[in-house]
């Protein structure tokens, strides 16, 4: 039973962190039909922000979690950047397949051009301990503080995320830029500044879930948001992209079946049953669990 | 109200309109017919900024709309009612309608053209909080009707109104547009119904691959031998 609960906590709280992450690659794909393959390295932005605002959250006697603040902002600023100097030219100009390829270019060059800065380079940074460290014990087994953060942080931005795209007139926006351009534009809404909006919000999301990351992993390097990205574009395509609600489904699935892989199975399984679940549910379900294949009425 | 000067659009390398004038004055439903493929839709799209000209003007009271970027021009009064529907299927009926006020802040204001707007159509408003999707061909029409008039517009454009739709629907669409016309908006219809289109106009255009070949009061239109034979199959 202790296993049990373990498992279902630390599946969670992984979990959380591959959902936010599946929101930055389903808010995107939704509004560009663009895999933002740069996305996972906007995490490592977002953890070498910390690293580096961290000694000022020192000095100001602040706790080290509110240098997430610059890192959203940081991580804001290079995801605008990227739709504003590389994928909206191309966009304009080219293909899908030539956006595609963009986005694995910008991929590799923040990697690098991140090593090439001699305050950063080849070697991993260790992070500060974020949360306090403790928790609290229920029944046999410990919940820690850094697990609760993560998936109650991780919630609370889901829901606020989700009202905002039902309930406000910018999140409508987005909705309508996501369904349909040309209509969009009659309605008088700007559609490029909503896409740079959204490039925002699924940026900001990334230095999130940079937080989450190094509260458990207190190790920044720059290659840490490949694999991280990958699964959580897996956890986004396995909800169904495009679809908020999927992608948060999606990143628990993930989190869970890695988890549960990981205790009774064999760690290294978990990646394997990860893709596993991924070919069944898509073949099951084309669009994924929440995917919407919905006919087009002429 | 609306004057079109000797416009050119291209499509690639495809001369789309090839110096194409025509004038809606206040108050006037002006009907544009001709076979499909003439570059009707294309008129619509270019006054709405969707596509550019090469050269010519299009004025709106005067204000030239070419310089307006797109999504701006629904706030010089004009409203566009576009070929197929383009409602969002995702939203509600009622989501639609508040979209199609997106550029009104005052929410008094908006609830008071809801209301108006569904006034107008009945259906829509038994189906408040059905996804747009799911509606029939006809109700989509309405909806996507009753959007362009949220914002009060001085002119609208309909593109295609009652295409698809059954000869029921067609004449409900059609007796919707007559109605509108009679509350005072100023419309510009593209249809290929060129009978129904003529039989509801005040004046009437006839365009033929790009070119304004023909143009004069609906009736007159209505009773030409060319036009009777090309497009009212007498």
């Amino acid at each position: 039973m202790s296993t049990f609960l373990q498992t279902l906590f630390v599946g969670l709280r992984l979990g959380s962190i591959y959902a936010l992450v599946a929101l930055g690659y389903t808010m995107v794909y939704g509004i560009i039909r663009l895999i933002n393959f740069a996305h996972g390295d906007f995490i490592m932005v977002g953890g070498y922000t910390m690293i580096f605002t961290t000694p000022v959250m020192i000095a100001l006697e602040l706790p080290i979690w509110a240098s997430v603040v610059f890192a959203i902002l940081v991580c804001a600023i290079v995801g605008m950047s990227t739709e504003l100097i590389a994928y909206r030219p191309v966009r304009k100009k080219g293909t899908s397949m030539s956006a595609l390829i963009t986005a694995i270019a910008v991929s590799l060059f923040l990697e690098n051009l991140a090593q090439a800065i001699p305050q950063i380079g080849p070697n991993p940074k260790v992070a500060n301990q974020i949360f306090s460290a403790g928790g609290i014990r229920i029944v046999d087994v410990t919940l820690d503080w850094t697990t609760m953060l993560t998936i109650g942080i991780s919630v609370v931005v889901m829901v606020v995320l989700y009202q905002f795209t039902q309930k406000t007139r910018i999140g409508r926006a987005m909705r309508c830029v996501s369904e349909d351009k040309s209509a969009s534009i009659l309605m008088g809404i700007n559609v490029n500044r909503t896409i740079v909006l959204t490039f925002a919000i699924g940026s900001g999301l990334a230095a999130i879930a940079a937080l989450m990351y190094m509260a458990q992993y207190p190790k920044v390097y720059t290659t840490m948001g490949a694999l991280l990205g990958l699964k959580a574009f897996v956890a986004a395509v396995l909800g169904g992209i495009g679809v908020i609600p999927g992608a948060m489904l999606g990143g628990f699935v993930i989190g869970l079946v890695e988890s549960f892989t990981t205790s009774y199975v064999s760690s290294s399984m978990a990646d394997t049953f990860v893709f596993l679940i991924l070919i069944i549910v898509l073949i099951l379900k084309p669009a994924g669990i929440l995917g919407k294949n919905m006919g087009e009425k002429v | 109200m609306l004057e079109i000067k000797d416009i050119n659009v291209y499509y690639g390398a495809i001369h789309a309109l090839k110096g194409v004038s025509l004038t809606v004055n206040d108050g006037e439903l002006v009907s544009l017919v001709g076979a499909n493929g003439a570059g009707k839709t294309t008129v619509l799209h270019t006054i709405s900024g969707l596509l550019r000209t090469t050269t010519g003007e299009i004025l709106l009271d005067g204000i030239n709309l070419q310089k307006v970027p797109a999504s701006s021009i629904i706030r010089m009064g004009l409203a566009h009612v576009p070929e197929g529907r383009h409602i969002f299927s995702r939203m509600s009926v009622e989501e639609n309608l508040r979209m199609g006020a997106y550029i009104i802040n005052d929410a008094k204001q908006i609830n008071d053209n809801l209301e108006r707007v569904y006034h107008h159509f009945p259906r829509l408003k038994e189906r408040t909080r059905q996804l747009g999707g799911t509606l029939s061909g006809g109700e989509q029409q309405m909806l996507a009707t009753g959007r362009a008039l949220m914002t009060n517009p001085k002119i609208l454009l309909m593109d295609e109104p009652s295409m698809g739709l059954s000869p029921i629907l067609v004449n409900e669409i059609f007796s919707i547009i007559q109605q509108l016309h009679a509350s005072g908006i100023t419309i510009l219809l593209v249809e290929q119904n060129a009978k129904k289109a003529l039989a509801v106009a005040d004046r009437a255009y006839v365009l033929e691959t790009g070119k304004i070949s023909m143009s004069g009061s609906a009736g007159t239109l209505a009773e030409d031998d060319r036009v009777r034979k090309a497009y009212l199959g007498a």
